[in-house]
């Protein structure tokens, strides 16, 4: 785990550096349009910020303020950026965690049945259905949802979040819908991915002699294959969480969840680059200990891998 | 008489290259059974010509207000109009244009840039190969659509930038892929042979590294397509892409949203579309893998 101290480190100078180098000046943008904007009042802006100052002491203020837990202050609101981004943490994290739930669920079992029956109609419809759910675009489907809906039941999402300690039902009516849109691409993933690793590991010696030996179908498959084909299924599943935070932003926008992803791309129309950096570097790090401690579980499912 | 004089001249054999070329081409063809990959070509061969041909195919110009609002899809509007009066299926058929350019021009940029930083680093290993792959590593960290989305933000909302943040941000994954296969090259016996007989380092790469790397930069090229068309459809719903007027997939199905009870078909055609081209990619990937993945093929 202290491996990561350097990718964090060097993610930090990736998000800074990037939004300090790309064309567009923040301060330029905030006045655009506006006329009594002077040269003079954009300097003092400019100080204001800590803009003025040269790159190399600005990248270590915004570290030590991020190692103090203070990343800063909203420049459009002016609240605190580490309060903001608290209170939009668990809407993306429970949209997440509701989506992998979702398609675990139903993916694996789907996998097995299509790898179990090779080649048969059952496994050529669940390539096919595999591949549209990889194509749907989930924002699409998003917004269709929400049309039938809307639609059928007149339905509309809530305007706020309801928390799941205070209102377990309501929260769960929110959010379901949110999570199944998001969870149908990681579905087809994970379906996929069982499938092949489960044929590679039907095609295995140790399967040949459970077999033999007598085995139940069943129990081979079960017992015997679908142990060892999970566990590249089950790092998938740990790359794809960062993935899903990500796409669950798009999702947020169109249910008009405030998590950390409509957060983010609400802060990049506001040109509020404080609160762009710091859930920019957020969304990254969690990705970065998903994905370091998913191999960290490989390595104890798979004891032929070692970790130095 | 005559014909004891007939000189036969030998036909001179062909040169070996012309001989070899379509005969590997028809073995790809032999072995390629599967027909969901030739329904992704089927597919993608139908949106090619739709996007090449669109002033023929589209009944109206794609940005003409001249027709009546929110019309329902029927006689002249095949898909209806949108809430400016613009015929929906012209758009659609112009979308394909803006889909197909960002998706082929972006995953361009990701193969040239991916190819070449995975080359440089495999081929000449060192600090250069070290500092290459941290610097993958830690683009790798971020979720893509994220690091797309803050690209794409920060450099202004446009069809273009929209391109190059897409490209850019899967360029890390074709430079993984290329390292690794050139640094299993580079460990064959025929590259030593390559070396040892002096063959300059360009030689080395051109005849024994690049065609190495065909098969899973082919089998990635699909699969980055689909993404990339996906990620600028992403985009341009979220505003940071193809801008309005001009007709994008993406776009259509955004402006839909504040119709959508009144005209749901709006925001049920663009997203066809974006599904439709996305699935065509996908099917030739998986068609291809078969073909060519030696180890997937087995199974």
């Amino acid at each position: 785990m202290l491996l990561l101290v350097p990718t964090l480190l060097g993610m930090s100078v990736f998000i800074f550096l990037m939004l300090r180098l790309l064309p567009g000046d923040v301060v330029d943008l905030m006045t655009a349009g506006q006329e009594q904007a002077t040269d003079e009042s954009k300097r003092k802006l400019r100080e204001a910020f800590g803009l003025a100052d040269p790159l190399p002491l600005q990248y270590i203020k915004w570290l030590l303020g991020l190692l103090r837990g203070d990343p800063g202050k909203s420049l459009r609101s002016g609240q605190p950026i580490s309060e903001a981004l608290g209170q939009a943490l668990p809407i993306t994290l429970e949209l997440t965690l509701l989506a992998v739930l979702l398609a675990t669920t139903l993916a694996i079992p789907l996998g097995v049945l299509s790898a179990s029956r090779r080649d048969s109609k059952a496994d050529f419809g669940g390539r096919v259905a595999g591949l549209i759910g990889l194509s749907i675009p989930s924002f699409w489907l998003a917004t269709l949802t929400l049309l039938f809906t809307s639609v059928v039941f007149s339905w509309v999402p809530p305007v706020s979040w309801v928390s799941p300690t205070t209102d377990p039902l309501g929260n769960l009516e929110q959010m379901l819908l949110p999570a199944a849109a998001l969870a149908v691409q990681l579905m087809a993933i994970e379906m996929r991915m069982t499938r092949t690793t489960m044929l590679e590991v039907l095609g295995q010696d140790y399967v040949r002699t459970a077999r033999a030996k007598g085995a139940t179908e069943q129990l081979v498959t079960y017992r015997h294959a679908l142990r060892n084909a999970l566990i590249p299924v089950i790092s998938v599943i740990g790359f794809q969480i960062g993935t899903l935070m990500g796409g669950s932003a798009i999702i947020e926008v169109i249910f008009g969840l405030n998590g950390i992803g409509a957060t983010l791309i609400q802060a990049i129309f506001n040109r509020d680059y404080p609160m762009v950096q710091a859930a920019a570097l957020f969304l990254a790090t969690v990705f970065v200990v998903i994905n370091t401690s998913v191999d960290l579980l490989y390595g104890y499912l798979d004891p032929r891998i070692k970790h130095a | 008489m005559t014909d004891t004089l007939q000189t036969t001249v030998p036909a001179p054999s062909l040169p070996q290259t012309t001989a070899t070329r379509p005969r590997r081409l028809q073995s790809v063809w032999r072995r390629w059974r599967n027909p969901i990959g030739l329904v992704g070509v089927a597919i993608i061969l139908a949106t090619v010509v739709v996007a090449l041909a669109a002033p023929v195919i589209a009944p109206y110009e794609p940005s003409s207000q001249a027709h009546k609002r929110l019309l329902p899809p029927g006689a002249p509007y095949l898909m209806g109009t949108d809430e400016l009066g613009r015929d929906t299926f012209s758009r659609i058929v112009f979308g394909a244009r803006v889909s197909l350019q960002v998706g082929a021009l972006a995953v361009t940029i990701a193969l040239v840039l991916g190819t070449s930083l995975g080359l440089l680093g495999g081929f000449y290993g060192g600090r250069l190969d070290d500092i290459l792959m941290r610097v993958v590593d830690i683009m790798f960290a971020f979720p893509g659509l994220v690091l797309a989305i803050v690209i794409a933000g920060l450099l202004g909302p446009s069809r273009n930038n929209a391109m190059l943040a897409i490209g850019f941000v899967y360029a890390p994954a074709f430079a993984r892929v290329v390292r690794g296969s050139v640094i299993a090259v580079m460990a064959e016996p025929y590259m030593e042979s390559a070396r040892v007989s002096g063959a300059s380092d360009w030689r080395a790469i051109r005849l024994h590294v690049l065609p190495n790397v065909l098969a899973p930069l082919i089998v990635m090229v699909s699969v980055y397509l689909s993404q990339a068309i996906l990620s600028e459809a992403a985009l341009s719903f979220l505003g940071l892409g193809t801008q309005p007027p001009e007709p994008s997939w993406g776009g259509m199905l955004s402006a839909a949203r504040a119709y959508m009870e009144l005209s749901p078909w709006m925001a049920i055609f663009p997203g066809a579309a974006i599904m439709l081209i996305v699935l065509g990619f996908n099917f030739l990937g998986d068609g291809l893998r078969d073909v060519l993945d030696p180890r997937l093929r087995s199974l």
